[in-house]
């Protein structure tokens, strides 16, 4: 279970969507960060067994934390937390193990 | 196209500090760094943290605050955010920014990038809920996240340094679990001479343990197994020893077995590499002065060899004091003049090293995992897999690729190389040297063709 470690004010704090569901972030936040916070951590599934997948180094190193962002597939690590945006969870591509072509 | 005397690729200590030695003496000089924020990921967003997090994250953290703010007083083109993905030998560094790419020219280059955390390759390692150490702490520098009831595994000083934040953040760890034996400290004891020289960094980590013994943190040693219980998420951790095992009951689990030089660049570039026995990875060849097999390029701090932060600083300085001299900004009497402290205090800062690197030894069943253990996270081939590939004549790292795919992922080799070559060595009773590492190639980040596209030719018409 992971924590906020003081209660977000509401001047630095907005919201942004994951698969259609609000998720609060802060200022400074990744988008990572934020989903963690609510406790998301399976952002994706592996393309190769289907495997569900989430954040691991968290400094851009290791891209298990994929997302999709305006139909562009971003590091979430990477990527600041901003008001409004819609994220996805990467398509997985048909023809692949994984991949149904639908979201987990 | 913008040119610089000095481009440097990382805004840690080591790229800070190079950066500020190199300006302060009249260098144009440009840093880039994929954050957005300055401090690399040791001093992570230091110069947004709270009272609060400062209290949590202690002295060594804070540090960090004099560099970025000496960086910032001084005449040097910051460029965050930069998703650096081509560097060529003779100058040219290219990178995107906010979607749009770039491309500069530096007469001179220095690649600070930093350490990665060495792959802890056990069964479920993959599952959510699985992160390195690292990835703890940047949770709670960038957004005062921690983890409530977690497990720490694996070796190293890091597992200390984090267990203890997590305490002074009210969230002490269910457990660290150690890989470490007691025959590490025998080894570990031809080093002594060293490890009295540094000797603060012992007394340092004496301090971390007796903190989270005195809050009543369960610290297991010697674990030769370990295992995720779970699948789609985290439930737990099995922890074997010479005929005991315990579950631990948790959702997060972090690893750690200490960091390795992150060589993307240096490989790419191939730039001469050798095998550190000491350290079970490969730096780049460089001289006294940071300087690789190419002459324009430099390699300072953990990307040349973990040495931590305050010595990536001080091999930031040496680095910069010597292109300064190439550049004729200084005399070599001066550049003398001026390195003389400085390697003195990062020879005082190295001293330590091999003892703790062979305190905190790799275990055999992390640096070469059982069979069915995943090894290339992006590809999901098993150690299994690359010792297969291994008797049916495949020779080295980059040979795997055409049997399997590992290192053909996303992560390109990132957190697999090191394991598939240590593998590979093994199993064909060889040197790490000669078996060599995965052939890197840029871009080492993604890029879409739009960006490359959208550049500019190398030279103006």
């Amino acid at each position: 279970m992971f924590e906020r470690l003081t209660v977000p004010d509401l001047d630095n704090s907005f919201t942004f969507f994951f698969e259609g569901k609000p998720v609060p972030a802060c200022d400074g936040d990744t988008v990572a960060a934020a989903l963690i916070a609510v406790g998301i951590i399976e952002f994706r599934t592996s393309p190769v067994s289907g495997q569900l997948r989430g954040p691991f180094c968290l400094m851009g190193s290791c891209f298990e934390c994929l997302v999709e962002i305006d139909g562009q597939t971003v590091q979430a690590c990477m990527t600041p937390a901003r008001s409004g945006i819609e994220i996805r969870q990467p398509r997985v591509p048909e023809g692949t193990k994984g991949g149904t072509g639908e979201a987990i | 196209m913008k040119q610089f005397d000095l481009i440097v690729v990382g805004a840690g200590p080591a790229g800070m500090a190079a950066a500020i030695f190199a300006a302060t003496h009249g260098a144009s000089v440009v840093i880039l760094d994929e954050q957005p924020r300055l401090g690399g990921q040791i001093y992570r967003d230091v110069t947004r943290s709270t009272v609060e997090r400062d209290g949590i994250l202690g002295p060594d953290y804070i540090a960090g605050k004099k560099l970025t703010q000496d960086l910032i007083t001084q005449d040097i083109t910051h460029i965050p955010s930069a998703n650096v993905w081509e560097v060529t030998p003779d100058g040219f560094v290219t990178f995107t920014v906010n979607g749009k790419a770039e491309r500069i020219a530096g007469r001179f280059l220095l690649l600070a990038t930093g350490a990665l955390e060495r792959s802890v390759p056990i069964p479920g390692w993959t599952t959510p809920g699985v992160m390195t150490a690292g990835a703890g702490q940047i949770l709670l520098k960038t957004s005062g996240i921690v983890s409530k009831d977690a497990v720490l595994a694996g070796s190293g000083p890091l597992l200390y340094l984090l267990a203890a934040q997590m305490t002074a953040a009210g969230s002490p760890p269910l457990a660290i679990v150690e890989t470490q034996r007691l025959s590490d400290h025998f080894r570990a004891a031809k080093y002594l001479t060293g490890a009295f020289r540094g000797r603060q960094a012992i007394f340092k980590g004496l301090g971390l343990l007796r903190t989270l013994r005195k809050a009543g943190v369960r610290r297991i040693t010697g674990a030769e197994g370990l295992e995720i219980i779970g699948s789609a998420k985290v439930e737990g951790m099995k922890v074997t020893k010479s005929g005991w095992s315990e579950d631990l009951i948790c959702d997060n689990v972090f690893l750690h077995q200490g960091v390795v030089p992150n060589v993307q660049f240096s490989q790419a570039l191939r730039l001469d590499h050798t095998w550190c026995e000491t350290q079970r990875c490969f730096h780049p060849v460089t001289d006294q002065w940071g300087r690789t097999s190419s002459p324009t390029i430099y390699v300072a701090g953990d990307g040349a060899g973990i040495g931590g932060a305050k010595a990536a600083e001080h091999a930031g300085r040496v680095c910069a004091a010597q292109i300064l001299t190439e550049l004729d900004y200084i005399k070599s009497s001066k550049r003398d003049e001026l390195v003389r402290p400085i390697l003195a205090a990062l020879r005082k800062e190295l001293a330590v090293r091999p003892f703790l690197d062979t305190l905190y030894a790799v275990p055999e069943f992390i640096a070469r995992p059982a069979d069915p253990v995943i090894v290339c996270r992006c590809e999901e081939v098993t150690a299994g897999n690359i010792r297969q590939y291994a008797k049916l004549g495949c020779v080295g790292p980059n040979q795997t690729k055409a049997f399997g795919r590992p290192g053909m992922g996303p992560c390109q080799g990132r957190y697999c190389g090191l394991t598939v070559t240590d593998i590979l060595a093994s199993e064909h009773g060889k040197h790490p040297d000669q078996i060599g590492s995965y052939r890197i190639r840029m871009p080492v980040k993604p890029v879409t063709l739009g960006e490359v596209a959208a550049l500019a030719p190398k030279t103006p018409k």
